[in-house]
C-alpha cells in the first residue's frame, strides 16, 4: 500500500521509500524514513496535493510523489 | 570573496522557516526579512557587525532541508561551506520542529565546520509545551547551542560571545595539538549501522591517502556522500585526484553489493540513521506538556484549507489583492493619483529649463518622461509589495500553492506559480514586472522557466489603455465584454503555450518535487514587511530605472531622427510666419492691441496666456478670482485679451470689444499654428528611422490589418507599454495644450480610421496583437535578471512577436474569409 491511497484522518508508519532520485531524497530529508508516523490531514479541494503531519510539522505533497511511499496503516 | 585578515567570515546557515533571516538581520542589521515562504533567499546576502576583536562579515545561506546536490540552493550553501570555507558557521534550528532541524545540523557537523547552533524562535516552542535543555543538547551534539527568540533581539549578545568563542577556540587547535584540543568537545558522530560502518572506514581511509581531497574535505562526510550516490560528490573525486577512479570504482561494487544484500539503497539507512539519531537526542533533551493538543495554525488550517472555504477564501484573498492595488479608490492607484500632481509640477518644473529645439525635446521627452515612467509605477509597486511580503509572512502564500497545484500543474506549472500570474494580470490588468520578480518563489527551475516566460502573456495595466481606447472605437456598446474576452483569451493562450514550452524547450529543465512545508501561521511584523518592500523597491529602480531611462532616450532618437529636410523647415517656418502676418491683418487697423502683440509681442503673450490656461484648469469660483487678479496684475493689457475683454477697474466690471475681437482672432491664429505643428510633428515621425521602419514592415503586418501608425506606436511601446497609447496621441493631431485624454484621442482615432477603412476586426485583431506583444523593457530586464540568461531575455522579446503576428493574422485573414470586415 503508497500513502496516496489513504484518507484524510488515517494514520500509517513508512515501511519503505520507493521513489528513487531527487524525489526520493526529498521524502528521507523530510523525514518520512521507515518506522516514521504520518497522518493524512486533508486533501487540497481537488483532491491533490494533499497535507500530512508528520515529526510535528505540516507537510504537502502530490499524489504521484506519494506513491513512492509505500506504508502500512495503523 | 576575498578575506581580509581581520575580518572573520561567518555563514549562516539553516532551513527554510527556521527564522534564519531573522537571526541575520538581528545581528547585522541589515535590510532584511524572514518570510514563511519555504526559501525565500536564493542569493547571497552578507551583512556585517564589529566586534571587540574585529569586523564579522555574515554570510546568509539559502535556507535548505539537507545539503545534497539535488537542488540549486542546497548546491550554493554546499559549495559556500567547502570553498569558501568560512570560520564559524551558525545553524539556525526552528526549536518547535526539533527533528527534522537536527537532520541538517548533522550533515553540517560531518563536514567538520566550526558550527554553533542558535535555537531559535524558542518563545514558539514553549508555548507549544515543548521544554528543551538547551546544555544537554550542547553536550549531546558536542556543539554549542544558543537560545534566541530572532524576531525580539533576544540571545543576540550570547550569540555574538559564542560565534567569537568559537572562532577563538578554532584558532587554538591549530596552534596547539589539534588531537588533544579536539579530544576535550568531540562533535557527535552519527553510527551508521554495522552494515555501513565498515564500507565508510574503508573509504575514509581510501581518501586520507588522496591528499588533494582532504585538503579540502571532510573524509568522512565525503565517504557518506560517496554511498549516497552523490554526483558533486562524484564528480570532485574524478576531477581532483589520480586516486578518483580507483575510489569510484570501489564505490560502485560497494554501493551494489549493499543494495543486493539489503535490498535497500544505502542513502535510504544514512537518512534513517540521522533521523533516528535525532529522535534519541530529542526524547533525551525535550520534555513535552500537554502532548496532542491543537496548535493555532492547525485551527486556521481547518478553515482556510477546507475544500468548500478554503477556495471562497482563496478568491476573497485576491479579489481584495486586485481591490487593493488597482481600484482607483484606494491602495496603488489611489496613492498613483495621489502623486500624479507632484510628478506632473516635477514635469513642468523640468521645462523651464533654458535649451530649445532638440536638446529640450531630448531632455523633456527622452530623459525627464523616462524618469517619469519609472516614478509612475512606484506607488503601484509600494503597495503591491507590501501586500506580496504579508502574504509571504503569514504562510499564506503556501496554502495558496497547495490549492492552485493540481490546476497549474496539467498546464507544466506549479502550485506557486499562481501568485506571479496573478501579478501579472491574470484578469483587471497587472504588471509582468512584479509577476517576473515574485517566481523568485517557485522551488521547481522547471516551472518556474515557464511561468517566467509565459507572464508577459497576461495582461499588463499598461495594456489596458490601449483595449479600451479601441473598444471604445469599435465596439462602444461592449467594453466590459471586450476586457472579459481579451482576458480570457490571454489566459487561455499563457496556459497553452506553458504547456507547449514545458513538453519542448523546457523539456531537459531541472525538476524539484512538490514536496512543500506547510510553515505556521505567523503575524508578520510592520518593521518586517517594510524592509522588504523597501529591498524590492531598491531593485527595481536601480537594475530597472537606470536602463529604462536609458532606453527611452534611444527610442526618442528612433521617432525624432534624421529629421525632415530643411526645405521642409523652411516651409514650415513660412506658413508660420504667413499666419502670424494674416493674424496681423486680421486684428483690423484701430485695435489698440495690434502694437503690444507685434513682434516679440505675440510670443509673449502666448507664454501669458498658456500659464492662465493651465493655472485655471479645475479651480472653484473663488480661486479663479484670485488667480484673476494676479494674472492681472501680472500684465493688465494682456489680461484684458486673455480674459475675453472682461476686466475690473476701480471695482467695476468692465469690457473691451477690442481685447475680445484680439481673443477671437488670436485663437483661431492659434489653432492654424497647432495644426502646422502637429504636421510637421507627423512628418517628423514619418521619416523618422522608427517611422520608416514601420512603414518597411506595412507589407508584413498588413496580413493583421495593421498600418504604419500601429506599427510606430508598437515599436515605441518597447521602452515602456503607456507609450503605446501616447505615440498614437502624438501621431493623430493633438491639441498640444489639452491633456491626453483617451476620449479626445478615440474621436480623432475614429475619425481617421474612418476613412482608412478600419473595421472592428482591425481592432480584434490589433488588440490581440498587443497582448501577446514582447514584453516592455522593464519585465525583460527582470526576466534577465531572474534567469540569469540572456538566451531567455532573447526568447521572451522574440516569441511573443511571432506568436502575436500569427495570431493576429489567423484571426485578421480568418475573419475576412468569413465575410467579417469586408
Amino acid at each position: 500500500m503508497t500513502l496516496d491511497e489513504l484518507k484524510p484522518g488515517q494514520e500509517c508508519r513508512v515501511v519503505k521509500i520507493s521513489a528513487e532520485g531527487a524525489t526520493g531524497q526529498r521524502l528521507l530529508d523530510m523525514g518520512l524514513v521507515s518506522g516514521t508516523r504520518v497522518k493524512v490531514v486533508r486533501n487540497a479541494p481537488l483532491m491533490d496535493p494533499f497535507d500530512i503531519s508528520v515529526r510535528g510539522y505540516s507537510l504537502a505533497l502530490r499524489r504521484s510523489d506519494a506513491k513512492g511511499i509505500e506504508i502500512k496503516p495503523l | 570573496m576575498t578575506k581580509k585578515t581581520n575580518e572573520i567570515l561567518v555563514a549562516v546557515a539553516g532551513q527554510p522557516n527556521s527564522g534564519k533571516s531573522t537571526i541575520f538581520n538581528c545581528l547585522t542589521g541589515a535590510r532584511q526579512h524572514v518570510a514563511n515562504y519555504p526559501g525565500i533567499t536564493v542569493e547571497k546576502k552578507i551583512g556585517t557587525y564589529s566586534a571587540k576583536e574585529g569586523k564579522i562579515v555574515l554570510v546568509d545561506l539559502p535556507g535548505t532541508y539537507s545539503l545534497t546536490s539535488y537542488t540549486q540552493e542546497e548546491r550554493i550553501a554546499r559549495d559556500f561551506l567547502l570553498l569558501e570555507k568560512p570560520e564559524v558557521v551558525i545553524d539556525v534550528i526552528d526549536a518547535s520542529n526539533l527533528e527534522r532541524n537536527l537532520y541538517l545540523a548533522f550533515q553540517l557537523i560531518e563536514m567538520n565546520v566550526p558550527l554553533v547552533i542558535c535555537l531559535n524562535m524558542t518563545d514558539v516552542a514553549k508555548r507549544r509545551g515543548f521544554d528543551i535543555n538547551t546544555d544537554k543538547l550542547s553536550q549531546q551534539l558536542g556543539v554549542p547551542v544558543v537560545p534566541t527568540i530572532g524576531n525580539k533581539g533576544k540571545g543576540k549578545k550570547e550569540l555574538k560571545e559564542t560565534i567569537w568563542a568559537t572562532h577563538k577556540h578554532k584558532i587554538d587547535s591549530i596552534k596547539t595539538d589539534s588531537v588533544k584540543a579536539a579530544s576535550t568537545d568531540m562533535p557527535i558522530r552519527i553510527n551508521y549501522g554495522e552494515a555501513l560502518e565498515p564500507i565508510l572506514a574503508t573509504l575514509e581511509q581510501k581518501i586520507s591517502e588522496a591528499p588533494r581531497l582532504t585538503e579540502h574535505y571532510s573524509p568522512r562526510w565525503l565517504a557518506v556522500k560517496l554511498m549516497e550516490n552523490d554526483s558533486e560528490a562524484r564528480r570532485l573525486v574524478r576531477q581532483q585526484s589520480e586516486k578518483g577512479k580507483n575510489i569510484l570504482d570501489f564505490v560502485a561494487v560497494e554501493r551494489d553489493k549493499f543494495i543486493s544484500t539489503h535490498k535497500e539503497a544505502p542513502e535510504k539507512i544514512i537518512a534513517y540513521k540521522r533521523y533516528q539519531t535525532a529522535e534519541g537526542i530529542v526524547e533525551n533533551c525535550l520534555s513535552q506538556k500537554a502532548k496532542g493538543h491543537k496548535t493555532w495554525t492547525d485551527r486556521i488550517d481547518q478553515l482556510v484549507c477546507h475544500r468548500a472555504a478554503g477556495p471562497i477564501i482563496l478568491a476573497t484573498v485576491f479579489y481584495l489583492f486586485y481591490k487593493i492595488t488597482m481600484s482607483p479608490d484606494y491602495g496603488g492607484q489611489k496613492l498613483a493619483s495621489l502623486a500624479w500632481p507632484y510628478l506632473a509640477k516635477f514635469r513642468d518644473l523640468m521645462a523651464f529649463i533654458p535649451l530649445s529645439g532638440l536638446p529640450r525635446s531630448l531632455f523633456l521627452n527622452g530623459i525627464v518622461d523616462g524618469v517619469l515612467a519609472i516614478a509612475n509605477y512606484i506607488p503601484i509597486f509600494f503597495v503591491l509589495f507590501i501586500l506580496i511580503a504579508i502574504l509571504e509572512d503569514t504562510g499564506y502564500m503556501t496554502r495558496i500553492a497547495f490549492h492552485m497545484d493540481r490546476v497549474l500543474r496539467a498546464f507544466g506549472l506549479h502550485g506557486q506559480s499562481t501568485l506571479p500570474m496573478m501579478l501579472s494580470g491574470v484578469v483587471v490588468g497587472g504588471c509582468a514586472v512584479v509577476g517576473t520578480m515574485s517566481t523568485r518563489g517557485i522551488k521547481d527551475p522547471k516551472a518556474r522557466l515557464a511561468t517566467i516566460l509565459i507572464l508577459p502573456l497576461l495582461n499588463c495595466m499598461a495594456k489596458i489603455p490601449f483595449y479600451i481606447l479601441m473598444a471604445s472605437i469599435f465596439f462602444k456598446k461592449y467594453q466590459a465584454e471586450v476586457l472579459g474576452f481579451m482576458s480570457v483569451v490571454t489566459l487561455v493562450l499563457a496556459l497553452v503555450v506553458a504547456k507547449i514550452f514545458t513538453l519542448t524547450i523546457l523539456k531537459k529543465e531541472e525538476e524539484v518535487p512538490f514536496i512543500l512545508e506547510m510553515p505556521a501561521y505567523h503575524l508578520p511584523t510592520v518593521r518586517g514587511v517594510l524592509i522588504r518592500t523597501y529591498e524590492r523597491l531598491m531593485v527595481f529602480i536601480k537594475k530597472v530605472g537606470t536602463i529604462v531611462v536609458a532606453v527611452a532616450v534611444i527610442v526618442w532618437c528612433g521617432i525624432t531622427f534624421p529629421g525632415i529636410s530643411k526645405e521642409r523647415v523652411v516651409h514650415y517656418n513660412n506658413e508660420t510666419n504667413k499666419a502670424a502676418q494674416s493674424f496681423m491683418a486680421k486684428l483690423g487697423e484701430n485695435n489698440p492691441y495690434k502694437k503690444l502683440l507685434a513682434g516679440q509681442g505675440l510670443n509673449e503673450f502666448e507664454e501669458y496666456w498658456m500659464s492662465y490656461k493651465k493655472g485655471r484648469m479645475g479651480l472653484d469660483e473663488e480661486a479663479q478670482q484670485a488667480l484673476n487678479q494676479k494674472f492681472a496684475k501680472k500684465n493688465a493689457e494682456f489680461f484684458k485679451i486673455a480674459n475675453k475683454g472682461k476686466y475690473i477697474e476701480d471695482g467695476k466690471s468692465k469690457k473691451d470689444k477690442y481685447a475680445k475681437k484680439t481673443y477671437t482672432t488670436y485663437k483661431k491664429f492659434y489653432k492654424s499654428v497647432e495644426r502646422l505643428q502637429v504636421a510637421q510633428r507627423k512628418e517628423t515621425v514619418r521619416v523618422s528611422y522608427a517611422g520608416r521602419l514601420g512603414q518597411s514592415l506595412v507589407p508584413l503586418t498588413k496580413w493583421a490589418g495593421m498600418d504604419w501608425k500601429i506599427n510606430v506606436a508598437m515599436i515605441s511601446s518597447f521602452a515602456a507599454k503607456e507609450n503605446l497609447v501616447a505615440t498614437l496621441g502624438s501621431i493623430y493631431s493633438m491639441e498640444k495644450t489639452e491633456v491626453v485624454t483617451k476620449e479626445s484621442l478615440a474621436v480623432t482615432m475614429k475619425r481617421e480610421t474612418a476613412h482608412t477603412g478600419w473595421t472592428p476586426l482591425h481592432a480584434i485583431a490589433i488588440m490581440l496583437f498587443v497582448a501577446i506583444f514582447p514584453p516592455c523593457l522593464m519585465t525583460l530586464i527582470m526576466v534577465r535578471i531572474e534567469t540569469g540568461r540572456n538566451l531567455w531575455t532573447l526568447f521572451v522579446t522574440i516569441y511573443p512577436i511571432i506568436l502575436g503576428f500569427l495570431v493576429a493574422v489567423a484571426v485578421f485573414q480568418g475573419g475576412r474569409i468569413l465575410g467579417f470586415g469586408g
